[in-house]
């Protein structure tokens, strides 16, 4: 009977462990608390079967545990119960998927007043490019890259110029305003991942993922790579702090654009 | 097709094709080495098998000091971390896992429960091992190369799986893995072509496709699968092998690796991704059909009850086999493809939830009204269904696309494939081994010792893994060699990552009680007899234990009714084997 105590302490210590345990999700930072709240629905569905299917089981271990003598029924099949049972799991498993699917629509559009920012990845560092004063990034190739274009941003492209370059430092975001993050690589697949802002995508050398967000608060948030990218892996971290507008603008009034970048690298050049 | 769960349909066809004389084996090494016998290849399949898991159990716990105790053994260091966490992963996914269930259950259990003689191309089915054996040498080749095995992650994305910044991917550690790969896929076709003829053409006389015990359905649909989904994983290997050593560009897009061009371009990792996962996620029901069908079977002996709702099971384990083709993209959700492709892959995955909880329905309700032996085959069921519902259910958070977001990348997913398909199916590995040693070697297993593992193998694994999710959803990220200084992770989540290395240290000691209970009772088990557990499949009705090759002695067995005949009302006993005919049994009692 070891076996039927063991299984209630599963059902009954696994929702203890759920709602007395320390362990849960970082205060949100972002407009995702939706995804935070169908996390939500769907930890009562599946603990509400996890806990009705384990004790029954531990129910049945003990009623029909072997006694000498008896012996089991003999029911095949029971249609009206299996279909039951199927129907009411279709039903829980849409209450689920309805949320999920709705919100995942919301995390693919992409509002048309988000700003761009680009974020680059390469082994094991994060960049950041923002747009400038005419609020478009320039375009980009991985083929462009040199000592002095280190994200190869495209010199002739005029949107390029002022667009403001971040290499290895904090990327400031101004609070409540949508951002749309463009993701790209320049060497291998890395993962840009911020706990708090609950969303994270992958890029891909060749191409450009993106995801989007609106910060929510401010404060100072630290970045991972969420994709195992080499040896450099766990260390491979970066900043991003979220500002009030008007200690957005001071800060962005400090960084270098790619035209003052590529001028200053010019006069090392020529010192040399 | 109504009658047969009464089992009163007795009209046995005439045999179509006449009982062939097998090879038989002139000297000790065809019998024992290089042998025909799909017995004797079973268990130079589960040998290999367990062999090489235990190297991977080992790696699991270098990979759990380092993660609780950081720089405690200092010859841990990144580099190595992520050759341990690569070929754990691969060897328990594919050469345990996979190699066990069809190689070893498989080749042991088919011709056996069906009532053939061997398998139809036994030839065939002896390289399907020898190949196995050899992809296993090159594989574990990898740790006596200069470099190293690959550290690329069982995934082995490209680019960086074939990149200097990743361990092995410009030494020896990439090509011994792509290789090892490569060999495995070609033996087990040789082996999946042999057990899907065998199934559907070397059944004797009566057994019908719906009189097969859930065990065969499971294998079967198991390998009709892996033979589907394994070639795009050999084509992936072939191809990244190619852009290792030949510089062709399949998977390799313009990169600058450390400041420097690389001559590639043009190709795409994504497209690797999709061929992996097309393997991939079939390959995570290819391990768990298996386990679906022989936990069946053990429920319903043990519990000497019908399995309830036989049809319903055998469609859920072909509609799961089928729906698991598409829903590969749901492990790439985060990976940067078209995000449109979510909509399509959540409803799918989310979908495959209801034959799958049909299945635990009907394995719950089996025990209702059951009369329950609380063997160790039993024992190992009832700690299957606890961690598969658990494991199946988070299933549910990852699958749902939005949900996924946040959870993709943590410890949760880690938690959640350990639970669904790392322990809950080693539970039914160690319950089939419980349940059939006694055919194999014709001797009982230890009961004592035998409870001692069941019960530190699953509280010890439940305390493992059921934590571990908590440590995701605050977003400890996985495949860190260590986590260092992180801002939003508390000093808690260190005391919580030793509790479970010291539940894993514990939990993998456990596993050599095992072993030594299955040496020990080799010799001084109890005698078994041909049909300890009094079970209706044909395997224990063989005329000798363990069978003798060909299985039968003279006569085929016929089969007359489904492999569930338990409890019958008014039969003399409360089992009547698939082969006994309906006129041998004692009249029902007059209905009352």
């Amino acid at each position: 009977m070891a076996v039927v105590v063991i299984l209630i302490v599963i059902a009954v210590g696994s929702v203890l462990f759920h709602l007395l345990s320390p362990w849960w999700w970082t205060p949100i930072a972002s407009n995702w608390d939706y995804i935070d709240n169908t996390i939500i629905i769907t930890f009562w569905i599946t603990g509400v079967v996890f806990v009705a299917v384990v004790l029954f089981i531990a129910f049945c271990v003990y009623r029909f545990r072997h006694n000498p003598g008896k012996r089991a029924a003999y029911e095949p099949e029971n249609r009206v119960l299996e279909f039951w049972l199927a129907t009411v799991t279709a039903i829980g498993v849409a209450a689920m998927l309805a949320p999920g699917l709705f919100v995942w629509n919301q995390f693919i559009t992409v509002p048309n007043d988000a700003t761009e920012v680009e974020v680059v990845g390469q082994q094991w560092l994060w960049s950041f490019r923002l747009p400038g004063k005419d609020g478009r990034l320039g375009t980009a190739e991985t083929s462009d890259v040199s000592s002095d274009n280190p994200l190869g941003i495209n010199k002739k492209d005029p949107a390029s110029l002022d667009d403001i370059i971040i290499q290895g430092g904090e990327l400031h975001l101004p609070v409540g305003k949508p951002v749309k993050m463009l993701l790209r690589s320049l060497d291998v697949v890395h993962d840009f991942y911020v706990p708090e802002f609950r969303a994270k995508m992958d890029m891909i050398p060749g191409s450009v993922s993106y995801y989007w967000f609106i910060p929510t608060r401010t404060g100072t948030f630290e970045v991972l790579c969420a994709e195992l990218c080499g040896v450099g892996h766990p260390q491979m971290r970066g900043t991003v702090v979220v500002d009030t507008e008007a200690d957005y603008q001071t800060w962005l009034q400090q960084q270098q654009t790619f035209s003052q970048m590529v001028a200053s690298a010019g006069e090392i050049q020529a010192a040399k | 097709m109504a009658n047969i769960p009464a089992g009163i349909d007795d009209t046995v066809p005439l045999a179509e094709v006449a009982d062939v004389e097998l090879y038989h084996p002139k000297s000790w090494w065809t019998t024992y080495v290089f042998s025909q016998d799909a017995k004797v290849i079973a268990i130079q399949y589960s040998l290999t098998a367990i062999s090489i898991g235990f190297v991977a159990l080992v790696l699991s716990w270098l990979m759990r000091i380092q993660l609780a105790f950081p720089g405690a053994l200092s010859f841990i260091d990144a580099e190595h971390y992520y050759q341990f966490i690569t070929m754990h992963g691969m060897i328990m996914v594919i050469y345990l896992l996979t190699a066990l269930f069809l190689g070893g259950f498989g080749n042991y259990l088919i011709p056996l429960m069906l009532g053939a003689r061997d398998m139809v191309f036994p030839y065939a089915n002896m390289l399907s091992y020898w190949l196995y054996l050899l992809a296993v040498l090159v594989l574990v080749a990898g740790f006596f190369v200069p470099g190293g095995p690959t550290g690329a992650g069982w995934t082995l994305y490209p680019p960086q799986s074939i990149l200097s910044g990743t361990p092995g991917g410009k030494d020896w550690g990439i090509i011994l893995m792509l290789t090892s790969l490569i060999l495995f896929i070609i033996g087990f076709t040789m082996g999946g072509l042999n057990y899907v003829v065998t199934v559907l053409q070397g059944r004797t006389r009566g057994m019908t496709l719906m009189r097969m015990p859930l065990t065969i359905w499971g294998i079967f649909t198991a390998t009709v699968m892996a033979l589907l989904a394994f070639p795009a994983l050999f084509v992936a290997s072939v191809m990244m092998l190619f852009d290792r050593v030949l510089g062709t560009s399949f998977f390799m897009p313009t990169i600058v690796e450390m400041g420097e061009h690389l001559k590639n371009g043009g190709g795409s990792p994504i497209l690797f991704q999709h061929l992996f996962w097309f393997f991939g996620h079939p390959e995570v029901y290819i391990v768990a059909l298996p386990a679906f069908g022989i936990v069946s079977d053990l429920i319903s002996t043990h519990a000497r009850k019908n399995i309830f709702g036989y049809r319903m099971m055998v469609w859920a384990i072909v509609g799961i086999g089928a729906l698991s083709f598409v829903v590969w993209a749901h492990h790439m959700y985060v990976s940067g493809m078209n995000p449109k492709f979510g909509f399509f892959f959540a409803t799918t995955t989310l979908i495959i939830a209801v034959p799958t909880a049909i299945k635990v329905y009907n394995w719950v309700l089996t025990l209702w009204r059951g009369d329950i032996h609380l063997t160790l085959p039993m024992l190992f069921a009832l700690g299957f269904m606890v961690t598969f519902v658990n494991g199946g259910l988070t299933g549910l958070f990852l699958g749902n696309v939005v949900v996924d977001v946040p959870l993709a990348k943590t410890l949760f997913v880690v938690a959640h494939f350990h639970m669904v398909m790392g322990v809950a199916p080693i539970m039914v590995v160690f319950g089939a081994i419980c349940h059939w040693y006694p055919k194999v070697t014709g001797r009982m297993l230890d009961e004592t010792l035998g409870r001692v593992h069941f019960f530190v193998t699953f509280v010890g694994a439940y305390a493992i893994f059921f934590p571990m999710h908590y440590l995701g959803l605050l977003g400890v990220p996985r495949r860190y060699s260590e986590l260092g200084d992180t801002a939003f992770i508390p000093p808690s989540v260190q005391a919580l990552n030793e509790f479970i290395t010291i539940m894993a240290l514990i939990v993998g000691a456990a596993q050599i009680l095992f072993l030594f209970n299955l040496a020990w009772s080799l010799r001084r088990g109890k005698e078994a007899g041909g049909n300890p557990w009094r079970a209706t499949t044909l395997e224990w009705q063989t005329p000798q234990t363990p069978p003798a090759h060909g299985n039968w002695g003279k006569e085929l067995p016929v089969v007359y009714r489904w492999a569930y005949d338990y409890s019958v009302p008014g039969a003399a006993q409360d089992f009547i084997p698939q082969n006994q005919p309906n006129g041998d049994r004692i009249s029902r009692e007059p209905a009352s």
